[in-house]
């Protein structure tokens, strides 16, 4: 039986969303919504659904692993059951723990972890609902939650994949782009030193291809720095704002 | 040679503060001859000196700092005190009853036993070590039946206000003696419940309104409400 792949870009050149090719997904930033968390921030891009929290610096235990010059830093990325259209065993699938390194690679160099010898940062990472691109969601969000926590950062991380679909170089790949297209590279961008802290590709991209991904990666991953920074403003300024409306109401 | 924020902005970790002629103070580091932040908080620029005021973040003992902690263990030589922070302090018997351990003395539960909450002050602490706590001194040693209050402890300083502004304000509106650690934990001491109340309403304002500029007036208003309410 011969099946008919699916044109993942149609002859106006839009997506099987119906975006540009460098169009993100409908990106929702929050931050602060976890009460027992020392800082915690919630990501929604596309249908991909996360959710961040964030513990430390605190002690650690057991004791032994505690380092004498610097916080160690543990990172967990989750799928929860629930998060896929076919169940997903709860354990650590190797896919899981390989991301949590990752994860935790693509964060370390902003973490100013020297200030906190001998204790730990625990970073979870919940995936509720995944649609493709989960583990740049999952670095963005989890800046912002280390953010929240007071942890002094260098920089915030933003993140963000590049791929190839039907020969086009597209961002902010979903779900079925992935699984179709010729090749998917995420890349974690440091604006502060413009670096990257994490760039991984499967699939295959010509030099020049790579070149121009790299470019597009960059810039999508600038745009979502600037939401991270509104994010984090907005839950300060909203308060800000209902105390001064109170002020006004007063006066008047 | 520019500045990048006014006095008083929120910042956000990596934003750009200030360039050149400019010195980088607290929660902020310089990199390339550029000065960022580190935290989410307000900028503060005090002629060179640019500094950012967090508003959330963990407790770091300072020698010196008085600290509001709860008895969490007791070993051979002493008490571990669990004082909101990464590390747990140690109060070793002489710096709480004065003199050095003896079999005598009996089981070290009797002076202090687990859950009891006392008010301390930090003698020793550096990074190899874990912060080293007293009880000996005025106004030190175990507290009982008083009430407790978190706060961020980046935000003690807005509590206490410039040269104790604040909190003399709310002591003396509300007749409660208030004794502020250094470590986020505040205990109030007050006859009239309905006192203790304001002050605890005035400490929620204090944490969720520290960034906006006006807030002593505004609990100055709140207090004086609530006593005529």
């Amino acid at each position: 039986m011969e099946t008919v792949k699916r044109k993942l870009i149609d002859e106006n050149g839009l997506r099987v969303d119906g975006r540009r090719p460098d169009e993100l997904r409908p990106i929702k930033m929050k931050v602060g919504l976890l009460a027992n968390a020392d800082g915690s921030a919630y990501i929604e891009q596309g249908k991909s659904k996360i959710i961040v929290a964030v513990y430390g610096p605190r002690e650690v235990h057991p004791k032994h692993i505690g380092l004498p010059d610097r916080a160690i830093i543990r990172c967990r990325y989750h799928m929860a059951p629930f998060s896929t259209t076919e169940r997903k065993s709860p354990a650590p699938s190797r896919r899981e723990i390989e991301l949590s390194k990752i994860i935790r690679e693509a964060l370390e160099p902003v973490i100013f972890s020297e200030y906190y010898p001998r204790s730990m940062i625990d970073i979870f990472i919940e995936v509720l609902q995944s649609d493709g691109g989960t583990r740049c969601a999952g670095i963005t969000a989890a800046s912002l939650a280390l953010a929240d926590a007071g942890i002094p950062l260098k920089d915030l991380v933003a993140a963000c994949a590049v791929g190839k679909v039907d020969g086009q170089l597209v961002v902010d790949l979903n779900d079925e782009e992935d699984k179709e297209g010729e090749a998917d590279m995420p890349l974690a961008y440091i604006p502060a030193f413009n670096a990257a802290s994490l760039l991984q590709m499967d699939g295959q991209l010509t030099e020049e291809e790579f070149f121009k991904a790299l470019e597009m990666g960059k810039k999508a991953c600038l745009k979502i720095y600037e939401m991270q920074k509104q994010a984090l403003k907005e839950r300060y300024l909203k308060i800000k704002e209902s105390v001064e409306a109170g002020e006004e109401n007063q006066e008047a | 040679m520019p500045l990048h924020v006014e006095h008083k902005q929120l910042v956000v970790p990596g934003e750009l503060l200030a360039e050149g002629d400019y010195l980088p103070g607290d929660n902020t580091y310089m990199a390339s001859g550029k000065i960022y932040s580190q935290r989410v908080g307000l900028a503060e620029v005090k002629g060179k000196k640019v500094s950012v005021v967090a508003l959330k973040g963990p407790y770091i003992p300072k020698v010196g700092d008085l600290v509001i902690g709860q008895v969490v263990g007791i070993t051979l030589g002493g008490w571990l005190v669990d004082i909101n922070s990464p590390y747990t302090a140690i109060l070793s018997v002489p710096d709480a009853i004065g003199k050095p351990f003896s079999p005598e003395l009996g089981p070290l539960a009797k002076i202090l036993s687990i859950g009891d909450t006392i008010i301390a002050k930090v003698i020793a602490f550096d990074r190899t070590r874990d912060p080293s706590l007293t009880i000996k001194g005025r106004g030190l040693g175990k507290m009982e039946g008083d009430v407790v209050v978190d706060l961020a402890p980046t935000k003690i300083p807005r509590l206490i206000g410039r040269k104790g502004s604040m909190i003399t304000m709310i002591k003396k509106l509300t007749g409660c003696e208030i004794v502020v650690g250094q470590n986020g934990k505040v205990l109030i001491r007050g006859r009239n419940p309905k006192m203790v109340e304001l002050v605890i309403g005035a400490i929620r304002m204090v944490e969720e309104q520290a960034h906006i500029p006006g807030l002593t007036d505004r609990i100055r208003a709140y207090i004086e409400q609530g006593k005529q309410g």
